[in-house]
C-alpha cells in the first residue's frame, strides 16, 4: 500500500474499489435515497464531503488518537462533519434536505465512512487519505447518480425532473418502489462483475 | 493509571473541539435556515393569502413581544393598503394545526387563510390545506366580535364533511391568531408605520 501513488489511491475508489459495488458497503442510502438523480447526487456530494473531511482528520491526528479509544474518536470526527453538512444543506438547499431527511444524519452509520477510517486513514499520510476520500466519494457519487438515473428513467419517465419519453410512456412504478431498488442494485452489481471478469 | 488519564483526556479534547465547531457552524447558518424553513413551510401560503402584495412579506417579517415570547409577523401591502399575516395554532384530530391569518389593518377583516403544518388523515383533514374554498370562508370576515366556529357548534363556518374535528380545529388556530393580533396590535401598527 505504502509504494501506491496519490493518483493511485484516486483513482482505485472510481473503479477497482467502487464503495456500493466492490465493496458492497453503504447500501441503506444507496437503496433508500436513489429514487430520482438529484437526490442521489445530492446523497453523494454530502458523504464526499464527509469522508475527504474524515479522512484528513484522522490521518492528521491518528498519532495522537490512542488505540483502545479509535472508534470513539472517529465517530465524533465524523458525527462533527455530518451535523456540518446537515446545517449547511439546510441553509442553502432545503427543497434537498426535506428529500434526503433522516438519510443525512444517518451517513454517520455508513460503513463507507467509518471503513475509510479505520482501513486507511488510520495508516497513511494525510495527501493518500485526501485522495482515498476522494475516490471513494466521487465514487460513490457515480454509483448513486448510475442507479438513480436507472430508476428515475425507467420508474418515473425523467431524468433530472425532465421527461425523456414520450407522454405515451406508462412508467415502470416497480423501480422507484424499493423492492425495484434492490434488483437494480443486483443487475448493475451483476454488470460490473461481468465486466471485471475480463 | 496515566493511560486511563490519557484516553480520557484525549476522548474529552475531541468532544470539546467538535461541539465548538459545531456551535459556530450553528450560529452562522441559523439565520439563513430560519429564513429556508420559513420560505418552504410559510412561503406557499403566505403568497397565496397575500396575493398581489408588493413587496415580500418573508423579508420585510419582524417579530413582536408578546409576554415572554416573541410572534412573528408578516406584513404585506396590497394597492397601498397594509396588512399583516400572523400563525396561530388550533387542536385538530392528529395534533396541532399551524395556520396563516392575513388581517387588513385598515377595516379589521380577514383577508385570507391558509394552513401550514397539520397531521390530519389525508383525505379527510388534510383537505383543510388541500380545498381553498374551506379556507376561504374566512374572507372577509371582522376580526371583532364572536371567536369563529363551525356551523354545528351554532357559528358561521361549513365544516369539511367527515373532518369537524379539524374544521374546529382550523376555527380555534384563526380564533388564536385573531387574538393574538388584537392583543399585539399597537405594536403591530406601530411597526408596520415604520415599515411603509
Amino acid at each position: 500500500m505504502a509504494n501506491k501513488s496519490v493518483f493511485q489511491e484516486f483513482t482505485k475508489g472510481l473503479w477497482a474499489e467502487i464503495p456500493p459495488f466492490r465493496l458492497v458497503l453503504g447500501l441503506c442510502p444507496i437503496l433508500a435515497v436513489t429514487k430520482s438523480v438529484d437526490n442521489g447526487i445530492g446523497m453523494g456530494v454530502a458523504t464526499t464531503f464527509v469522508l475527504v473531511c474524515s479522512n484528513v482528520i484522522i490521518s492528521l491526528l491518528k498519532t495522537v488518537i490512542p488505540k483502545q479509544v479509535r472508534i470513539a474518536c472517529y465517530i465524533v470526527v465524523i458525527a462533527t462533519f455530518v451535523i456540518v453538512v446537515e446545517l449547511m444543506m439546510q441553509a442553502y438547499a432545503y427543497p434537498l434536505f426535506l428529500q434526503l431527511g433522516i438519510f443525512i444524519p444517518l451517513i454517520v452509520v455508513n460503513c463507507i465512512v467509518l471503513g475509510r477510517a479505520e482501513a486507511f486513514a488510520s495508516k497513511n499520510g494525510v495527501v493518500a487519505s485526501l485522495a482515498d476520500g476522494l475516490g471513494i466519494g466521487i465514487g460513490f457519487t457515480l454509483s448513486l447518480t448510475a442507479l438513480s438515473s436507472l430508476r428515475e428513467i425507467l420508474g418515473n419517465g425523467t431524468f433530472y425532473k425532465m421527461p425523456v419519453f414520450g407522454p405515451d410512456f406508462e412508467p415502470f412504478r416497480f423501480m422507484v418502489e424499493a423492492p425495484g431498488a434492490f434488483v437494480c442494485l443486483g443487475l448493475m452489481l451483476c454488470i460490473m462483475n461481468m465486466l471485471g471478469k475480463k | 493509571m496515566r493511560e486511563m488519564v490519557k484516553l480520557f483526556v484525549v476522548v474529552v479534547l475531541f468532544s470539546m473541539f467538535s461541539g465548538g465547531l459545531l456551535a459556530a457552524v450553528r450560529g452562522g447558518t441559523q439565520e439563513k435556515i430560519e429564513y429556508q424553513q420559513l420560505k418552504f413551510v410559510k412561503g406557499p401560503v403566505l403568497q397565496s393569502v397575500f396575493k398581489e402584495a408588493s413587496n415580500d412579506p418573508l423579508t420585510d417579517r419582524f417579530k413582536v413581544k408578546d409576554g415572554k415570547e416573541e410572534v412573528t409577523c408578516f406584513p404585506g401591502i396590497l394597492n397601498g393598503k397594509k396588512a399583516v399575516a400572523i400563525e396561530g395554532f388550533g387542536k385538530g384530530y392528529g395534533g396541532d394545526i399551524g395556520v396563516i391569518v392575513a388581517i387588513n389593518v385598515e377595516n379589521g377583516q380577514i383577508m385570507g387563510v391558509g394552513v401550514t403544518t397539520h397531521s390530519e388523515t389525508p383525505g379527510l383533514g388534510s383537505r383543510a390545506k388541500e380545498d381553498p374554498s374551506f379556507t376561504a370562508q374566512f374572507n372577509g370576515l371582522p376580526v371583532e366580535g364572536d371567536p369563529f366556529k363551525v356551523k354545528g357548534d351554532g357559528g358561521k363556518i361549513d365544516a369539511l364533511s367527515g373532518a369537524t374535528v379539524t374544521s374546529r380545529g382550523v376555527c380555534g388556530a384563526v380564533n388564536s391568531a385573531v387574538e393574538t393580533y388584537q392583543r399585539l396590535k399597537p405594536s403591530i401598527m406601530e411597526k408596520l408605520k415604520a415599515k411603509a
